[in-house]
C-alpha cells in the first residue's frame, strides 16, 4: 500500500514538473529572446500597426534599426478591421504598445487617456507644417503620419476611345454628359463609365464614407467651421446627384450593388471595364500590380457641382496618427520617440515611409514615384485647393453604417432618398449625442 | 484506492479547476463587475451602478434583435431536429452507402462558420439576382432565410451522428418484441424509438438551442445586420455596441447587454433541459 502512495505521489510530482516544465520553458524561451536583444539599450519599442498591406516593410525597418542601434523594435499588425479591438486588448497587457494609431478626432476619443503629449518631442519638429499634428486641447496626442489623395481614378486610353480627353471633365456637368454619353455607346465600346460602387462591407466606404466627404466638406467651407453637432445636410442633392451616377453608368444593375465588393471594382477597372474608378493614392500600387501603366492612369477630383469647381483639387488629407502610450515608462516612451525621428529624417526611414505608405508629412521625406500623388501635387501646383478630409469628423462608425445601409436600399429601390437624408442629418445628430 | 481518492481528491481536482478559474471565472467575474463600469480599457474603469442596464434594456434594437434571435432559434431548432432525426432513421435502416451519406451529412460540419457565410451569401445573392428579387442586405426576410438555410446545413450532419448513436443503442429485442405484438412502424417509432432516444434529443435540442441564441459568425458573414440592423442577431448587436460606437460609455453598455445575454441563454436552455429530462426513460 505504501509504495503504492509512493508510486502515485512520484507520478503526481512527475506530471507536475512536466506541466509546469511545459509553461516555464515557453516563458524563458521569450525573456531569453528579449534580453538578447535589450543589451546595449535600456527602452524598446512595440508598436501596433493598422495596415496590414506595410506589415512585411514594418518588420524589415524595424530589424535595420534593431541591427543599427541595439534598440528591439517589435512590429505587430492587427488584421485588417480588428484594430481597435486589438489595440483594446493589447494595451492592457504588460508589454503594451508603446506605439499605436487613431483615425482622426473620432477615434482620439477614445484613446485620449492613452496619448503621450509629443509637443516637445523631436517628432513633432519635423512635421512640415502644425496642420499635420493632432490636438487634445493643448496637448499634441497624434502626429500624422502619411498625406493620401482620393478622387476619381480614370483610365484615359478608354477614354480616349470614347472620344474624350481629361481636359473635358472640369465640372460635374462634363463629368455627367461623358459618363452618360459612355453609358449610351455601352455595347458599341465594350465598356461601361463606371466601375461597381459596391456595398459589401469590401468597398463600402468608399461611398459611405469618402464620398459622403464632400457634402460635409462644402457645408463646413460655407459655415467657416471644422467639426460640428448637427449637420444640416445643405449640400446632398449633390451626393445624390453623384451617386445616381454612379450608380446608373455603372457595370452592373444598381440592385445588384449590395452584393458586390472592393475587389470586384478593381477587377472591372484593371480588366479595362470601365473608365472612371473611385478610390485613393494607396490603390496605385494594386493597380500597377494588376499590369496597369502610368500613360493610362491619372486621377481627377470629384466635382459634385458644388463650390468653386475650377480651382477644385483632389480630396487630400490623413486619418492616421501615430500615438505614444502615455502610460509606458519613461525609457520606452524616449526608445518610441527616437524610433520615430529616425524613421522621418534617415535615408532607409524615409524611403520605406514613401515607397510603402505614400507621402509622409516630414521636412526630410524622399520623392515618390506614385503616380496619384504627383497628380496631387500637380493639381496643387496648379493653384487648385486640396479637398479636406472631413470624414474623420463624422460621429461614429453607426453613422456610417447607417448611411451606408440606406444608399444600399436607395440603389437598389427598396427605400427612397429620403432615407439616406434621415441617416445622414438625424442620424449624426443622434450620433453625434450618443458619443459625446 | 476508494480512500486514497477520497483523501487526495483535492489533488486531482486543481489543475483544472485552476484552468476553469483562470479561463472561466475570474474573466466571468470580472466582466460581470465592467457592466456596472464605464471604460475603454478593463485597466481604467470607473463604478457607475446600474446606468449600463437601464439604457440595455431601454435600447430598441437591443430588442429587435433580441426577437430576431428567438424565432431564428424556434425555427432553426426545430427544423434542425427533424430533420437530422429523419436522416438518422434513414440511415439507420440497412441502406446501400449508409456509411458514405453519414460522411457527406457531416462534413459541412467541419468548415468553419464565416467561410461558410461568405459562401452562402455569395450563392444565395446569385439565385436573388437571378429572381430579380433584393440581395440579403436588402431584406431581412431573406437574411432570415438564408440564415434558416445555412444554419440546418452546418448542423444537420452533426445532430444526425448523435441521433444515431442514440438510435442504434435501442436493444433490437425492443423492437423484435414489438413486432411480434403486431405494432405498426409508426407505433415502433412514436413508442419505442422516440422514448428511448430522449436522451439525445435532450441534448441536441440544447446544442441547437444554444447554437442559435449564440449565433455570430454566420450572422456576420452572411448578413451583417443589413439592412439597417434588422437581421441582426443579439451577439452582433452586442459584438456592434462594443465597436461601433464612439465614446467611453458604450463599451459598458455593450458589457452590460452581454451579461442579460448570458443570463437568458442559461436560463432558456435550463428550462428546456428540465422539460426534455423528464420525459427521459430507463432501458
Amino acid at each position: 500500500m505504501k509504495r503504492k502512495r509512493v508510486l502515485a505521489l512520484g507520478l503526481i510530482a512527475m506530471m507536475a514538473t512536466a506541466t509546469f516544465a511545459g509553461c516555464g520553458s515557453s516563458a524563458s524561451g521569450d525573456s531569453a529572446g528579449d534580453s538578447a536583444s535589450t543589451d546595449g539599450a535600456s527602452g524598446k519599442v512595440y508598436y501596433l500597426n493598422f495596415k496590414p498591406e506595410a506589415d512585411e516593410a514594418w518588420q524589415e525597418i524595424a530589424k535595420q534599426y534593431t541591427e543599427e542601434t541595439g534598440v528591439p523594435v517589435t512590429v505587430i499588425t492587427a488584421a485588417s478591421g480588428t484594430y481597435e479591438e486589438t489595440l483594446s486588448s493589447e494595451i492592457v497587457k504588460d508589454e503594451a504598445p508603446t506605439l499605436f494609431q487613431v483615425n482622426g478626432p473620432v477615434g482620439l476619443a477614445n484613446w485620449a487617456d492613452y496619448c503621450y503629449d509629443l509637443k516637445d518631442s523631436s517628432l513633432y519638429n519635423e512635421l512640415t507644417s502644425d496642420s499635420f499634428a493632432l490636438y487634445n486641447d493643448d496637448a499634441v496626442a497624434g502626429i500624422a503620419y502619411v498625406i493620401e489623395s482620393y478622387g476619381i481614378i480614370t483610365n484615359t486610353k478608354l477614354l480616349e476611345q470614347a472620344g474624350y480627353t481629361l481636359e473635358d471633365i472640369q465640372s460635374f456637368d462634363d463629368l455627367k454628359k461623358v459618363a452618360e454619353d459612355i453609358t449610351a455607346r455601352k455595347d458599341e465600346l465594350g465598356f461601361a463609365a463606371f466601375t461597381s460602387a459596391g456595398m459589401d462591407g469590401s468597398s463600402d466606404w468608399r461611398f459611405k464614407t469618402h464620398l459622403a466627404n464632400l457634402p460635409i466638406y462644402f457645408e463646413y467651407q460655407d459655415k467657416g467651421i471644422d467639426s460640428t453637432d448637427a449637420i444640416e445636410g445643405k449640400y446632398l442633392d449633390n451626393y445624390k446627384a453623384i451617386w445616381d451616377l454612379y450608380i446608373n453608368n455603372a457595370t452592373c444593375k444598381p440592385a445588384d450593388l449590395a452584393g458586390k465588393t472592393g475587389d470586384d471594382a478593381e477587377n472591372e477597372f484593371a480588366d479595362r471595364q470601365a473608365v472612371f474608378y473611385q478610390n485613393g493614392s494607396w490603390e496605385y500600387a494594386n493597380l500597377t500590380d494588376k499590369g496597369m501603366t502610368d500613360d493610362e492612369l491619372a486621377m481627377i477630383p470629384i466635382y459634385v457641382g458644388a463650390g468653386d469647381e475650377k480651382n477644385q483639387g483632389l480630396c487630400t488629407g490623413t486619418e492616421n496618427f501615430w500615438c505614444v502610450n502615455s502610460e509606458a515608462s519613461e525609457e520606452d516612451i524616449q526608445a518610441t520617440i527616437d524610433f520615430l525621428t529616425w524613421m522621418v529624417t534617415s535615408d532607409a526611414g524615409t524611403k520605406m515611409l514613401s515607397e510603402q505608405i505614400g507621402v509622409i508629412p516630414f521636412k526630410k521625406a524622399a520623392d515618390t514615384t506614385n503616380l496619384f500623388v504627383l497628380n496631387d501635387r500637380a493639381y496643387t501646383e496648379a493653384g487648385k485647393t486640396p479637398v479636406s478630409w472631413n470624414f474623420t469628423t463624422m460621429p461614429s462608425e453607426e453613422w456610417k453604417n447607417g448611411v451606408g445601409s440606406a444608399l444600399t436600399a436607395y440603389a437598389a429601390g427598396t427605400g427612397s432618398w429620403d432615407d439616406v437624408v434621415t441617416a445622414f442629418v438625424d442620424g449624426w445628430a443622434s450620433e453625434y449625442a450618443a458619443s459625446h | 484506492m476508494e480512500k486514497a481518492i477520497r483523501k487526495y481528491w483535492p489533488i486531482f481536482v486543481l489543475p483544472t479547476l485552476a484552468a476553469f478559474s483562470v479561463g472561466f471565472i475570474y474573466p466571468f467575474v470580472q466582466g460581470l463587475y465592467l457592466s456596472f463600469c464605464k471604460f475603454t480599457t478593463i485597466k481604467k474603469a470607473t463604478f457607475i451602478g446600474f446606468g449600463n442596464y437601464a439604457y440595455a434594456i431601454t435600447d430598441a434594437d437591443f430588442w429587435h434583435s433580441f426577437w430576431f434571435t428567438a424565432l431564428f432559434t424556434v425555427v432553426s431548432t426545430v427544423l434542425i431536429n427533424v430533420i437530422a432525426f429523419a436522416i438518422a432513421l434513414a440511415l439507420t435502416n440497412k441502406i446501400k452507402g449508409s456509411n458514405f451519406f453519414r460522411t457527406v451529412f457531416f462534413m459541412p460540419n467541419l468548415i468553419g462558420g464565416i467561410v461558410l457565410g461568405y459562401i452562402w451569401q455569395i450563392l444565395i445573392n446569385c439565385v436573388l439576382s437571378l429572381l430579380e428579387k433584393p440581395l440579403l442586405a436588402l431584406n431581412a426576410t431573406y437574411g432570415f432565410i438564408g440564415l434558416t438555410i445555412l444554419m440546418c446545413w452546418q448542423q444537420i450532419g452533426y445532430m444526425m451522428i448523435i441521433y444515431i448513436a442514440g438510435l442504434q443503442s435501442i436493444p433490437d429485442d425492443y423492437i423484435e418484441a414489438a413486432k411480434i405484438d403486431g405494432a405498426t412502424t409508426g407505433q415502433i417509432l412514436f413508442k419505442i424509438k422516440i422514448p428511448n432516444v430522449m436522451p439525445s434529443i435532450t441534448i441536441c435540442s440544447f446544442l441547437t438551442i444554444t447554437n442559435g441564441f449564440k449565433l455570430f459568425d454566420q450572422n456576420l458573414a452572411l448578413t451583417g445586420g443589413e439592412p439597417a440592423h434588422a437581421s441582426e442577431m443579439l451577439a452582433l448587436n452586442i459584438y456592434n455596441t462594443f465597436y461601433s460606437r464612439t465614446g467611453p460609455q458604450w463599451k459598458g453598455y455593450g458589457q452590460a447587454k452581454a451579461v442579460i445575454f448570458c443570463i437568458m441563454v442559461i436560463l432558456i436552455s435550463m428550462i428546456q433541459l428540465k422539460i426534455t429530462k423528464s420525459k427521459e426513460v430507463q432501458q
